[in-house]
């Protein structure tokens, strides 16, 4: 205690106010310092990453905006016009893009149907959304809605699915299967987890067995050899196949996601349910599965994001997504050799809507955090 | 609660009935031959070595474990694997765990009305109003829109028995609830605990709070290597044990 006696306390023990942090210890100075200039392989990394990007910035910026052309009647004039991109070949087939072969004149059903979905996703993701009782309501019957809008019948001009195609296509796909393949994930996740060993070994055969297979051969058996062991005469619709393809595929991967969150929750937490008497089915919806999804969050997203991505395989059973699109119209003489532009503009389009959702997915776990 | 009540009038009343329960996990015999008696009012103190059987034979109560041999009898109801029989002794009785196991996305009162809205379909005002009851008298009904892991240790342990409580069980059961605590945090659940036994709550508590046991059982019951080895009222206990094992347990215990 000597050495205590020359240290002059500034305050009265139990007085000391809060003071600022020291200058440099916040903010963007201190984020530069400890992010990019932190130690000397983090100067040359930050350097050589400054001097690819003034490389690589202008030229991708020249390319694709600067030197571009946006309209045009064919490819020669386009190179007549600029050196970049091309994207009049774009512009004059977006029709082809979004709607495949969906008559003109019956367009105006399939905005509406995307605009309905932008409004029940909104409803949905939005907590806070005006009217959302309603509109979650409205959410239930939407997929009869938009079936009735998109194929006609009762009153509308019936118009065939091979005539869908392109982001239509693709968004059809996406919103079925990750509509469809979280609840059918959940229950074989339970199932899974079953006492009841026929339940248990129904789910583990059909999830190892679906997890085993590619995609394209389940989507080649939905193509053509369903045909073969359903009666003759029986026209059961492609899309519709896909559909329940793409579905159970996604599912399989999904039980084994949830699966994870589920071994995730404490013993504990089903130990207090049964102990208040909870039966089975509120145990698991209110206690369990509301902390096994959230812990699952950023698995079922990545399962989300492949699916929606998987979709452009319908190609091969000659559906005709926006890659399959693109590849009908690089066939056309007038505007050969404009591939870069067509994946470049499918590649943005499952950016965009892929980003959307992990970014959606991030706010969603920070919202759920409840500060365990 | 009227306080006044608290005369052990009730006592007399079979409230569980253990007799001659075994208990295997696997192989092994945790649970040997367990005979026990609890009248409804009782306050019973288990205490003994770890690996005894204690929390193992109270788990039983609940069948949160499941016994192979005897018979256990709740308030009437014989356990067997017959669920409308688990799930009608469970709502009857509550219980409060070494961890606390809240549900740590629910918020304290969603905690605690979650029970009495789905077993007990109960209105959700007047499980509310129920709910924060219970909160206020284990002194914590500002913390009900709290998330449980924004609370401490000891408010979580009092949350976890408010939570009980609102079902308004017969029988109390409580596994070793303040293990866990930080030795400042004890306290507070102790006399919360202490409260409920004073107006007439028939518990089984698994503690190694000696104190509490003096102040506050019945009757103590000590248990060896999964059996119940002796048991007799707190002052006989302590002051004048029977068994070679449990004066060993307690010169163990209390030379501290």
């Amino acid at each position: 205690m000597s050495g205590a006696k020359e240290v002059k306390q500034h305050y009265e023990p139990g007085t000391h106010p809060d003071l600022p942090p020291p200058l440099g210890s916040t903010g963007p100075i201190k984020w530069i310092r400890e992010n990019l200039f932190s130690s000397p392989t983090n100067i040359v990394l930050t350097i050589l990453a400054a001097f690819f990007l003034y490389k690589i910035v202008p030229g991708m910026v020249a390319w694709t905006i600067t030197d571009a052309t946006f309209i045009a009647a064919d490819r020669n004039e386009c190179r007549a016009l600029n050196s970049g991109a091309c994207w009049a070949f774009i512009a004059q087939r977006w029709h082809l893009f979004t709607f495949g072969f969906y008559p003109e004149a019956e367009r105006w059903r399939v905005v509406l149907a995307f605009i309905l979905l932008c409004v029940v996703i909104v409803a949905l993701l939005w907590e806070n959304c005006p009217g959302r009782s309603l509109l979650v309501k409205f959410a239930l019957i939407f997929p009869f809605i938009a079936a009735w809008l998109l194929l006609g019948g009762f009153g509308l001009e019936p118009v065939s699915t091979d005539k869908f195609g392109g982001f239509m296509l693709t968004v059809i796909i996406g919103v079925t299967g990750i509509a469809l393949s979280l609840p059918l994930g959940i229950l074989l996740a339970l199932g899974r987890q079953s006492n009841l060993p026929i339940i248990k070994y129904a789910c583990v055969g059909f999830i190892e067995f679906i997890r085993g297979v590619p995609l394209i051969t389940l989507l080649f058996v939905a193509s053509t050899m369903l045909s073969y062991f359903l009666p003759p005469g029986t026209n059961f619709n492609l899309l519709l196949r896909v559909l329940i393809m793409v579905t159970l595929f996604a599912s399989a991967y999904m039980a084994e996601v949830i699966r994870g969150g589920l071994q995730a929750v404490p013993n504990g937490q089903i130990e207090a349910a049964d102990a208040m008497g909870l039966k089975y089915w509120p145990a698991m919806r209110l206690i369990v599965l509301p902390q096994a999804l959230k812990i699952s969050i950023p698995g079922i997203v990545n399962t989300f994001i492949g699916l929606y991505k998987d979709s452009v395989l319908v190609i091969v059973i000659g559906l005709l997504d926006p890659l399959g699109i693109g590849q009908a119209s690089l066939a056309d003489t007038k505007w050969q050799g404009l591939s870069t532009e067509v994946y470049l503009f499918v590649a943005i389009f499952f950016f965009i809507s892929c980003y959307a959702m992990a970014r959606y997915s991030l706010y969603l776990e920070r919202k759920l955090h409840t500060g365990h | 609660m009227d306080t006044d009540q608290r005369v052990e009038h009730e006592l007399g009343e079979v409230a569980i009935k253990i007799r001659e329960m075994h208990k295997w996990y696997g192989s092994f015999h945790v649970l040997k031959d367990i005979n026990l008696e609890v009248q409804s009012g009782e306050r019973i103190v288990v205490c003994g070595p770890s690996g005894s059987g204690k929390s193992t034979m109270i788990r039983c109560i609940n069948r949160l474990e499941e016994h192979q041999k005897g018979d256990i009898i709740v308030d009437g109801v014989e356990l067997t694997n017959d669920l409308k029989n688990i799930e009608a002794v469970r709502r009857e009785v509550g219980m409060v765990f070494q961890h606390f196991n809240l549900f740590p996305h629910l918020t304290v009162l969603e905690n605690c009305t979650l029970a009495p809205i789905w077993v007990r379909k109960t209105p959700k005002a007047e499980a509310e109003e129920i709910a924060m009851r219970y909160l206020e008298r284990v002194k914590i009904p500002e913390q009900a829109r709290k998330f449980p892991g924004q609370l401490s240790g000891g408010q979580q342990q009092r949350v976890a028995i408010a939570r009980s409580l609102c079902m308004s069980p017969k029988i109390m059961l409580f596994d070793e609830p303040t293990s866990a605590l930080d030795p400042e945090m004890i306290k507070e659940v102790l006399d919360t605990m202490i409260e409920l036994a004073q107006e007439g709550m028939t518990m089984i508590c698994v503690t190694h709070e000696m104190g509490f046991a003096k102040t506050v059982a019945n009757r103590v019951i000590f248990m060896d290597a999964g059996q119940i080895i002796e048991q007799n009222n707190p002052d006989e206990f302590f002051n004048n044990p029977q068994n070679e094992r449990t004066q060993l347990f307690l010169s163990q215990i209390l030379n501290h």
